[in-house]
C-alpha cells in the first residue's frame, strides 16, 4: 500500500553527510484537516472562515503580544545556516521547507509583511509575503512536519525554538478553522471520555482486571492494577497506550509491581486516565490547561498524597515543566515529595535504597540501548541533579541487565534525535514522513546493533513507543526490538519474600 | 465510498466506516479485499471477537486482552502479537478494526 521507499541505511551514525536538496519532496504528504466534529468540540471554528486572513494576522498579533518569545525568535535569526542540517525529518527527507530555518521564515516571512516596518516597505526585499492561500497550505503542510523536538535549538546559537514556532502556527490555524485531525481528534475523545484512546470507565476497568489475572497466572504474586481508590497515597497518571498497546502494557505491568514489592498504595483515576496532553502541540495553552486540572480534580477526589507520572515524553515536558502553572498550587500533596515524580526516578531510588531488588540474569539475553526521548531530554529533567532525565533512565537500566551500550554521542542525551512521530505527527497518513524522519535514529541504532550485538532499545515516551514498533520493519529490524522501561524492570524485580 | 449490491456507504479518508450500523459480513469481505487480505477461518474469528467486546464496551480491546481471547479460541500458539500481525500485517489494532467496522483506536498508538 505505500508509495515511497524506505531511505536505504548507510552506516553515517552522526549524519555527517547532509542529503542532496530534493525540493518540495514532502509538498504532498499531508495529514488529514479536521472536520467540523473535531473542531467544534474545542471551541475552534469547524471549517476555514470566510475572512481567514483577516483573522489569522489578527491572531498572530495576539501571540506576538502574549509570548515575547515568539517575537524575538522571529526577529533575531541571522542565517546562520547551523541549523540547517540538524532535522531529523531534513535528514531523512531532503526537502529544503524541513530545514529548521526554512520552517521559521514560512511564519517569519509573513510576521515581517504585517508586524515590520521594514516588511510593510520593502514587501519581498525584506523576505516578507502576504499570507495568501498558496501560504496557507505551505504553513499546513510543513507545521505538521515538525515534531516540535527542539533538536534544532540545541545547535542554534541564539537558542531559537523551533517547537514555539510550529505551535504558534497551529495555534493560527486552529482559530482560522483550519486544525489537524489527529490532534482535535484526540482532544475530542479526552474531553468527552476521559483520555486520548477512547476508553470508557468499564473497559479500562475490564483491562486492568485481566492484566491482574495474568500476573497471577505469570508469578503466582497478587499483584494489584487499583482504579479510583480513595485515599491511596499515589495517583499514577500514565498515558492510555500503556493499558492498550504493546510494548507499553508491559512497562505498566513493570510500574504495578514496582508499587506492589515497595508497599505503595497507588492507584490509577477514570477521571484522568491520560497523562498526555496534546494542547501543547497545538499550541493551545487554554487546551493544555483544562486537560492538566483533570489531574488536579482527580488527585482532590481521590484524596492522594503524591503524583507520578508514567512514561510518557510530552506529558512529562508538560507535568514538570508547566504543572505548576496549569493546575497548581499542590499545597494539598505531601510536602516531603516533588510534585510531580517520575516513575523512573521511584524505582531507581527504591533500589538504591534496597527497597527493592532487580535480578539482571532476568534479562541476561538481552543487549539494550536507549532511545532518549526529546520531551525528556531537552524539555525537562528527571530527578533533582542537572542532567537526571539521562543518569536515572541508563542507572535503572543498568540495574535491570547485564550489558547496555549508548548510541552513537551525536544522538543520545540533549542531542537525541526524535523518533520522528512525536508532536502530534503519529498518524498513518504521515508514514512517509514518519519512516524517512526516523532515518538518522535507525543509523545510529544499526551501528549498535552490528558492532555491539544490540538486540533492544528501550523507549520511555508511549508516542516513541508506537512509532518504532511500526517502523522498525521498514528497516528490516523486528517491531519487538522496542521495549518500554519498566519492561526491562518488571523481568528483572524480584517479587514476594524479602526484598 | 463504498458500493456494495447497488448501495452506497460513506467511509472516512481512511476507509473506516462512518455509520456503524452500515457494517455486514459481505462488506467485511469488501474492505479486506480492498486491503488485499484473503479472509479466513481466523480472521473471522478475530473480527467477530473485536465486534462482541466493541459491543460490549464501546472501544476495540486492548492488544492483550485480544491476544489472550484469540488464544483462547484458536489455540496457545496462536495468542501473541506476532500471530496477529501475519493475520493483519497493518497491526491488528488498526486493520482488523477497519474490517471489523469500528472506528480506528486513536491517541499514542
Amino acid at each position: 500500500m505505500d508509495t515511497f521507499a524506505t531511505p536505504k541505511l548507510t552506516s553515517d551514525p552522526e549524519m555527517a553527510t547532509p542529503p542532496p536538496l530534493s525540493p518540495n519532496a514532502m509538498a504532498g504528504c499531508q495529514s488529514f484537516v479536521a472536520q467540523p466534529a473535531h473542531n467544534e468540540p474545542l471551541g475552534f471554528p469547524g471549517e476555514l472562515v470566510d475572512d481567514w486572513q483577516a483573522v489569522a494576522v489578527a491572531k498572530m498579533g495576539e501571540l506576538l503580544e502574549r509570548y515575547q518569545s515568539l517575537r524575538v525568535f522571529l526577529d533575531i535569526c541571522v542565517k546562520c545556516g547551523a541549523c540547517a542540517d540538524k532535522c531529523h525529518f531534513f535528514l531523512g527527507t531532503g526537502d529544503p521547507n524541513n530545514m529548521p530555518v526554512a520552517r521559521q521564515d514560512l511564519l517569519r516571512s509573513v510576521y515581517r509583511y504585517y508586524f515590520t516596518a521594514t516588511g510593510k516597505a520593502l514587501g519581498g526585499l525584506a523576505g516578507a509575503r502576504p499570507l495568501d492561500e498558496d501560504v496557507l497550505k505551505e504553513w499546513y503542510t510543513y507545521f505538521h512536519q515538525c515534531s516540535q523536538c527542539r533538536r534544532c535549538s540545541v545547535f542554534c546559537p541564539y537558542g531559537i525554538d523551533t517547537a514555539e514556532i510550529s505551535m504558534a502556527a497551529r495555534e493560527i490555524m486552529d482559530t482560522i478553522g483550519m486544525g489537524q485531525k489527529y490532534c482535535n481528534e484526540v482532544l475530542t475523545k479526552v474531553h468527552k471520555v476521559g483520555n486520548n484512546l477512547g476508553l470508557p470507565e468499564p473497559a479500562l476497568a475490564n483491562t486492568l482486571e485481566g492484566l491482574e489475572e495474568d500476573l497471577v497466572d505469570d508469578t503466582g504474586v497478587e499483584v494489584k492494577f487499583p482504579l479510583d481508590v480513595e485515599g491511596a497515597e499515589v495517583l499514577l497518571i500514565t498515558p492510555s497506550a500503556d493499558f492498550f498497546a504493546e510494548p507499553h502494557v508491559d512497562g505498566l505491568i513493570g510500574y504495578a509491581k514496582v508499587f506492589h514489592q515497595a508497599g505503595i498504595s497507588w492507584t490509577l483515576s477514570s477521571h484522568a486516565s491520560e497523562a498526555g496532553n496534546f494542547g501543547m502541540f497545538i499550541g493551545s495553552s487554554e487546551q493544555m490547561h483544562t486537560i492538566a486540572n483533570r489531574i488536579r480534580q482527580a488527585a482532590l477526589d481521590l484524596g492522594v498524597k503524591r503524583l507520578v507520572f508514567g512514561e510518557c515524553g510530552h506529558a512529562w515536558r508538560v507535568a514538570y515543566s508547566f504543572l505548576n502553572t496549569l493546575a497548581g498550587p499542590w499545597d494539598f500533596l505531601d510536602p516531603r515529595y516533588p510534585v510531580p515524580q517520575h516513575v523512573a526516578e521511584i524505582s531507581l531510588d527504591l533500589v538504591n535504597r534496597g527497597a527493592i531488588t532487580l535480578d539482571k540474569d532476568a534479562n541476561a539475553d538481552m543487549t539494550v540501548t536507549l532511545h532518549d526521548s526529546c520531551n525528556v531530554a531537552r524539555a525537562s529533567r528527571l530527578g533533582d541533579r542537572p542532567g537526571g532525565q539521562f543518569t536515572i533512565p541508563r542507572a535503572l537500566i543498568r540495574a535491570s541487565v547485564p550489558r547496555f551500550i549508548d548510541m552513537h554521542p551525536d544522538t543520545i542525551c540533549d542531542k537525541t534525535f526524535c523518533c520522528g512521530g512525536g508532536g502530534g505527527l503519529l498518524t498513518d497518513e504521515l508514514m512517509e514522513l514518519r519512516v524517512k524522519g526516523a532515518k538518522p535514529r535507525m543509523e545510529a541504532l544499526k551501528q549498535v546493533i552490528d558492532e555491539d550485538q544490540v538486540t533492544h532499545m528501550v523507549a520511555m515516551c508511549a508516542i516513541c513507543k508506537s512509532q518504532f514498533t511500526k517502523v522498525l520493519p521498514y528497516y528490516d529490524y523486528p517491531m519487538e526490538m522496542v521495549v518500554s522501561l519498566h519492561q526491562l524492570v518488571s523481568r528483572a524485580i524480584r517479587l514476594g519474600g524479602s526484598p | 465510498m463504498y458500493e456494495l449490491n447497488g448501495k452506497t456507504i460513506n467511509h472516512d479518508e481512511e476507509g473506516y466506516i462512518v455509520n456503524l450500523d452500515d457494517w455486514s459480513e459481505e462488506l467485511a469481505d469488501k474492505i479486506a479485499k480492498d486491503e488485499e487480505l484473503d479472509m479466513t477461518e481466523e480472521h473471522w474469528e478475530v473480527v467477530k471477537f473485536l465486534r462482541d467486546y466493541y459491543q460490549e464496551y464501546q472501544i476495540a480491546p486492548a492488544v492483550r486482552v485480544l491476544t489472550k481471547a484469540v488464544g483462547k479460541r484458536l489455540g496457545q500458539d496462536k495468542g501473541s502479537n506476532k500471530y496477529l500481525y501475519e493475520l493483519f500485517p497493518y497491526g491488528p489494532a488498526k486493520q482488523a478494526c477497519k474490517i471489523a467496522g469500528l472506528p480506528k483506536p486513536t491517541g499514542c498508538v
